[in-house]
C-alpha cells in the first residue's frame, strides 16, 4: 500500500494597477512592449522601488493564510540566463520571505483537514517569448508584474484533495480581491509535486515536478495519472526518476520535460538595490481590520441569517461575487430561500450552459428581483417566469418589458377564466365523471386543458381551485 | 558691444564659483567659456584622452538653452563619467559591450544638474565598468595623468580627474566604489568626493556594486566641491537606497576655523606599503592642522587588514548579478557571427567574450565563484560580516573624533602599464578608500603636496554618516591655508 504525497506551489498574479518594482500598467492584453520602462526592461542604472500596494495585497493573502508576517524581510536575486528575463535575475525572496507558517482548511470526504502553507513570498514575474519559423520575440509586458508564491507543505494526499485545496483558495483569494485568479490568463498557475511512500514510512519517496496544468480539473487529472504511472513502476520493482514532467491534457498523460539537470545554482543572494523591509504592527493590525468575511464563515452566517441549506450556502458562498449578488438581493426582496432557488438553479445553469464565468454574470439584482415580484404577484406562471429569466439574460431588458411585449400575463380577468374553464367542462364529460366519481387525478388533466386554452398564461393554482369550485357546485346539483 | 571690455579668461581660474560671480557681474559669458574651453581641450586632449564621448554641435545647442530662469549651476560646464545616464547621449561605461546604448532617461543626478541649468560637457573615460584604478581598461584605451603623461590619472574615474586637473572641464562628475573619486583626485591633484551611502541617487548610475556605490564631485577646489552637492545630493523616490533627511547648504559649511575639532589619525594606515613621500606630506599637514588648532590624535580601525579582501568578495559578488543584464538580447554589442550559433547559451557566451575586456571577465568570474553553491557560506557571508566589524570600527573612531585623516593612496601616481599585469597590486592601490565604501561613510580626498617629480600628493578627511559639513569645514580651512590648489600640470 502506498501513500500519496502532494506538495502545491501556486503562482498568482497580484492585479495592482502598477508593476511590482516600477510604475508602468500592470494589464493584460496590450500591444507587446507597450506597457515597459527603463526599470522593468532592466536598462543599466535603473532602480527597482517596491510598489506599496502590491506588499499589501501580499500581506493580506498571508494573513488570510494564517501565516506569520515577518517582522523583518528582504529581497533577493535569483540569477539565472534567459531572454524573457532583462536582467538575467529575478527579484524574489530566498531565505527571508515575508510570512511562513499558516494554513488553509478544506472539507474531504470524512473530515475537515488542514493543508499547512510554508510561505508565501513576492517576486517579480518574467516577460513572454513569442515563437515564430524564424524568430523569438520577447513581449516583455508581464516582465515585472507581481506575483505572489504560495507554497504548501507537503500535506496533501490525493488528487482530490489537491483539487479541494486549489478551489479552496482560489476562494479565499477571490475574496480578497487581490488577483483575477484565471488560470487561462495565466494570474494564476501551478505546479505540483508528487511522490509515493510505503504507507507508514516517514521518508519520502522520489518525486516528480508536474507542470503546464492550466485549469484545476487539469491539476486533478494530472496528479491522477501521475500517481497511478509511479505506482505502477513502484509496483514494478523500479525506481520513480526525479524529474520534470509536463501534463498532456490532449492525451490525458503527463510526459517527461527534462530529468533533473545538474541542480541549478540559482546564487541568491539579498538584492542590494533594495533594503531589508520592516513592517510594524500597526500595519499588519490595519490589514487584518480590512480581511473581508471568508467563505467558510459566510456560509455559516448565510444558514443563519437566511436560514439557508448548508448546500444552498456553500454554493452561494463559494464565489465571493455570487454571495454578494444574492445579498444585494435579500436587501430588496424578503425571501432568501426563492432567491436562493432561482441562483442556484437557473441561473447557474444558464451561466453554466453558456459557460460563462460568474464575474460576467450582470443582470442587474433589481432585475431579477423584479421577476420575483411579478412572479410572487401571481402575474406570471412559475414557467412563465423560468422562461423570461433567460430572455432577461440574453438580453439584459427587464422582466416588466419581456413579459409586455410577449404578452405573457396572466389572465387577470375572472370572468374570461371562468368562461374558458366552464368551455373545457363542458367539452370534456368523461373527466368531469371521472373527477365526480371520485378520481382525483382526472383534476389535473382538466387543468391541462384549461392551460392549453390560455396558453399558459392562467394560474394553475387558481384555475384548479376554480374548477373544484364549479364541479363542487355542477355536482351538488346534479 | 564689443567684448574687448571684457577681460580675457584665464583658463585656470575656471573655478564653478568664479565662473558663477563673472557670470553675474557680466564680465563673461557661458558662450565664451565654452568656445575657450573648446579650442584648449582641441590642444590639450590628444595627450590626455580625458573623454569618450563629446559632441561639440550637441553643446552648441545646449548652450542656447540654457534656461532664462535662474539656476544654480547656470551656464557652469559639468563633465560626466561614462557611466552615468545621459538620456540620449551614449553612456558607454568604456566598454565594448555597451557600445551604441544612449539611455532613454537622465540620471537623477544628471536631471539636477540640467535643472539648475549647468551644460552637460561630454562623458569622461574610466575603468571599463568602473573595474581598475588606473583607467588604463577602457575599451577606448587609457587616460593620461596631466602631471605626466606616462602616468596613470588614477581610477576609475580617471578621465573625470584628469579632464578637471588639465583644465578641459570646470568640473565633473565621477563614482566611487572602492575609491574611484578619490584616488584619481588625489593621483591628479584635485578635490574629490565620495558621498554617505545613500546621500546621492544612484538612480541612472550604470551599477557595479550597488551596495557600495556613490556618484561624486571632482572639483578644482573645496568650494565647487560643496556648490556641486548642494545640486546633486538629496533623497530620490527613485532609489530605494537613497535616504530621506535635508540636505544643508554645503557653503556655509566653509569656514575658517577648525579649533577644537577632533582628528583622527588611524594607526592601521601608517604601517607598510605607504611611499615615504607620501607619509611625509601627510606629517607635514598634521602639523598644520594642529597649528590651527585641532586636536589630533591616534584611533584604531582594527579590522583594516581585511577590508580589501571583504571588498573584493562583495564587489565582484554584485558586479557579477549586475553585469548579466549584458547579453545583447535588447541593447549594446551583439556577436557578429549569430548564423553560426547553436543556442541561446552559446549567443549569450559569445556576446560576453567578446564584449568583455580581461578585468571585467576577471571580476564576473570571481562574483560568481563567490556567490556559487558550496561556497556562498565562506566567502560571500563571511565578507559581510567582516564589513558589519568594519562599519563598528568606524562608529568606535567616531567616538573619540570628528574626522579621521588618512592619506588617500598609498602611493603617488604610477607609470602606466606598471601594475596591468599583476591585478592584486593594482587592487592594493585602493587600500586607504575601500574601508570607506564598506562603512557607507563620507570621505574626499584634497592636494596636501607633491613628490621631488612633481607628481600630486592626496589626503582623506573621512567623516561621520552624513556629516560631510565637517569633511567640508575641515578641507576648506586647510586648503585656505594652503596653496596647492593653485598649482598647474605643464602642459
Ligand atoms: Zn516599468
Amino acid at each position: 500500500m502506498y501513500e500519496t504525497v502532494i506538495g502545491l506551489e501556486v503562482h498568482l498574479q497580484l492585479k495592482t494597477k502598477t508593476k511590482a518594482f516600477c510604475g508602468c500598467a500592470n494589464s493584460f492584453g496590450a500591444e507587446p512592449n507597450t506597457l515597459v520602462c527603463p526599470v522593468c526592461l532592466g536598462l543599466p542604472g535603473s532602480l527597482p522601488v517596491l510598489n506599496k500596494k502590491a506588499l499589501e495585497y501580499a500581506l493580506k493573502v498571508a494573513l488570510a493564510l494564517n501565516c506569520e508576517v515577518k517582522e523583518f524581510f528582504k529581497f533577493d536575486r535569483k540569477n539565472y540566463y534567459y531572454p524573457d528575463l532583462p536582467k538575467n535575475y529575478q527579484i524574489s525572496q530566498y531565505d527571508m520571505p515575508l510570512s511562513i507558517n499558516g494554513y488553509l482548511e478544506i472539507d474531504t470526504e470524512t473530515k475537515n483537514k488542514r493543508i499547512r502553507i510554508k510561505r508565501v513570498h513576492l517576486e517579480e514575474d518574467a516577460g513572454k517569448l513569442i515563437h515564430t519559423p524564424e524568430y523569438s520575440l520577447v513581449d516583455y509586458n508581464r516582465a515585472g508584474v507581481p506575483l505572489l508564491e504560495i507554497v504548501t507543505e507537503p500535506d496533501i494526499n490525493s488528487a482530490e484533495e489537491a483539487y479541494e485545496y486549489l478551489v479552496n483558495l482560489k476562494s479565499v483569494l477571490e475574496y480578497l480581491e487581490v488577483s483575477d485568479c484565471n488560470m487561462e490568463k495565466g494570474s494564476l498557475r501551478c505546479d505540483a509535486n508528487v511522490s509515493l511512500r510505503k504507507k507508514g514510512s516517514s521518508v519520502l519517496g522520489i518525486k516528480t515536478e508536474l507542470k503546464n496544468m492550466n485549469s484545476f480539473k487539469a491539476v486533478r487529472d494530472a496528479l491522477d495519472f501521475e500517481i497511478s504511472r509511479q505506482r505502477k513502476i513502484l509496483d514494478g520493482g523500479e525506481r520513480v526518476i526525479q524529474e520534470t514532467r509536463l501534463w498532456d491534457a490532449e492525451e490525458g498523460i503527463t510526459i517527461s520535460m527534462r530529468t533533473k539537470e545538474e541542480a541549478h545554482d540559482y546564487r541568491y543572494f539579498p538584492d542590494p538595490d533594495l533594503v531589508i523591509f520592516t513592517v510594524d504592527e500597526k500595519v499588519i493590525k490595519s490589514i487584518k481590520d480590512t480581511l473581508p468575511e471568508f467563505p467558510r464563515q459566510r456560509c455559516l452566517r448565510f444558514q443563519k441569517e437566511y436560514s439557508l441549506s448548508f448546500y444552498d450556502a456553500e454554493v452561494l458562498t463559494r464565489s465571493k461575487y455570487l454571495a454578494d449578488y444574492f445579498e444585494s438581493c435579500a436587501k430588496l426582496y424578503p425571501y432568501p430561500k426563492e432567491i436562493s432557488n432561482w441562483l442556484t438553479t437557473e441561473v447557474l445553469a444558464y451561466l453554466n450552459e453558456k459557460k460563462i464565468p460568474i464575474e460576467e454574470f450582470t443582470l442587474e439584482s433589481e432585475k431579477l428581483i423584479g421577476l420575483l415580484k411579478i412572479l410572487q404577484a401571481k402575474q406570471i406562471s412559475r414557467n412563465t417566469a423560468k422562461d423570461v429569466l433567460r430572455i432577461m439574460l440574453d438580453t439584459n431588458k427587464d422582466a416588466d418589458t419581456i413579459i409586455k411585449e410577449k404578452n405573457l400575463f396572466l389572465i387577470s380577468d375572472e370572468s374570461d377564466l371562468e368562461k374558458i374553464v366552464d368551455e373545457v367542462i363542458k367539452n370534456n364529460p368523461n373527466s368531469v365523471n371521472d373527477y365526480l366519481k371520485g378520481k382525483e387525478n382526472a383534476i389535473m388533466f382538466l387543468v391541462g386543458q384549461v392551460m392549453k386554452q390560455t396558453k399558459g398564461k392562467a394560474d394553475p393554482v387558481r384555475v384548479n381551485t376554480l374548477l373544484k369550485t364549479k364541479l363542487k357546485k355542477g355536482g351538488d346539483n346534479a | 558691444m564689443s567684448t574687448d571690455k571684457r577681460m580675457p579668461i584665464n583658463i585656470e581660474n575656471l573655478k564653478i564659483h568664479r565662473l558663477l560671480e563673472l557670470y553675474r557681474t557680466k564680465e563673461l559669458n557661458p558662450k565664451e567659456v565654452i568656445d575657450c574651453l573648446f579650442s584648449h581641450i582641441e590642444k590639450i586632449e590628444p595627450k590626455i584622452k580625458a573623454f569618450v564621448h563629446f559632441n561639440r554641435e550637441k553643446i552648441t545647442k545646449e548652450l542656447e538653452n540654457i534656461p532664462q530662469k535662474e539656476g544654480k549651476l547656470k551656464g557652469i560646464p559639468v563633465t560626466i563619467k561614462d557611466n552615468i545616464c545621459v538620456k540620449d547621449e551614449p553612456t558607454t561605461c568604456a566598454s565594448k559591450i555597451l557600445g551604441g546604448f544612449s539611455p532613454p532617461y537622465d540620471a537623477t543626478v544628471v536631471e539636477r544638474l540640467k535643472r539648475e541649468g549647468a551644460i552637460l560637457f561630454g562623458k569622461a573615460n574610466m575603468d571599463e565598468f568602473a573595474f581598475g584604478s588606473s583607467c588604463e581598461t577602457s575599451f577606448y584605451g587609457p587616460t593620461h595623468n596631466p602631471w605626466n603623461t606616462s602616468c596613470v590619472p588614477g581610477g576609475s574615474s580617471g578621465g573625470s580627474a584628469a579632464a578637471v586637473a588639465s583644465d578641459e572641464t570646470v568640473a565633473s562628475l565621477g563614482s566611487d566604489t572602492g575609491g574611484s573619486i578619490r584616488q584619481p583626485a588625489s593621483f591628479c591633484g584635485i578635490v574629490g568626493l565620495k558621498p554617505t551611502y545613500g546621500r546621492v541617487s544612484r538612480y541612472g548610475l550604470v551599477a557595479f556594486a550597488s551596495s557600495l556605490d556613490q556618484i561624486g564631485p571632482l572639483t578644482k577646489d573645496v568650494k565647487d566641491c560643496a556648490l556641486l552637492m548642494n545640486v546633486i545630493a538629496g533623497y530620490d523616490e527613485k532609489d530605494s537606497t537613497s535616504v530621506n533627511i535635508p540636505v544643508p547648504d554645503y557653503t556655509k559649511a566653509l569656514v575658517k576655523d577648525i579649533r577644537g575639532m577632533k582628528i583622527g589619525v588611524p594607526r592601521e594606515y601608517f604601517l607598510e606599503g605607504i611611499d615615504k613621500e607620501v607619509k611625509k606630506a601627510i606629517e607635514e599637514a598634521i602639523t598644520l592642522i594642529k597649528d590651527l588648532k585641532a586636536e589630533v590624535k591616534e584611533v584604531s580601525l582594527p579590522h583594516t587588514e581585511y577590508a580589501v579582501a571583504t571588498y573584493y568578495i562583495i564587489a565582484t559578488a554584485e558586479a557579477s548579478s549586475n553585469l548579466a543584464r549584458f547579453d545583447g538580447v535588447q541593447y549594446g554589442y551583439r556577436t557578429k557571427d549569430i548564423s553560426s550559433v547553436n543556442d541561446i547559451i552559446q549567443f549569450y557566451s559569445r556576446t560576453r567574450k567578446e564584449g568583455f575586456g580581461a578585468e571585467a571577465k576577471r571580476r564576473i568570474m570571481l562574483g560568481t565563484y563567490v556567490l556559487s553553491h558550496g561556497y556562498y557560506d565562506a566567502y560571500y557571508l563571511r565578507a559581510l560580516k567582516v564589513r558589519t566589524l568594519i562599519r563598528k570600527d568606524f562608529e568606535e573612531a567616531f567616538k573619540e573624533c570628528d574626522i579621521i585623516l588618512t592619506p588617500t593612496s598609498p602611493t603617488p601616481p604610477f607609470r602606466m602599464g606598471e601594475k596591468t599585469e599583476n591585478p592584486l597590486a593594482m587592487y592594493l592601490s585602493d587600500i586607504y578608500t575601500i574601508s570607506v565604501n564598506l562603512a557607507g561613510v563620507p570621505a574626499i580626498s584634497l592636494p596636501c603636496g607633491f613628490t621631488n617629480d612633481q607628481l600630486p600628493i592626496g589626503m582623506q578627511l573621512i567623516g561621520k554618516p552624513f556629516d560631510e559639513e565637517t569633511i567640508f569645514r575641515l578641507a576648506y580651512t586647510y586648503e585656505q591655508n594652503t596653496d596647492w590648489h593653485y598649482k598647474k600640470p605643464k602642459l
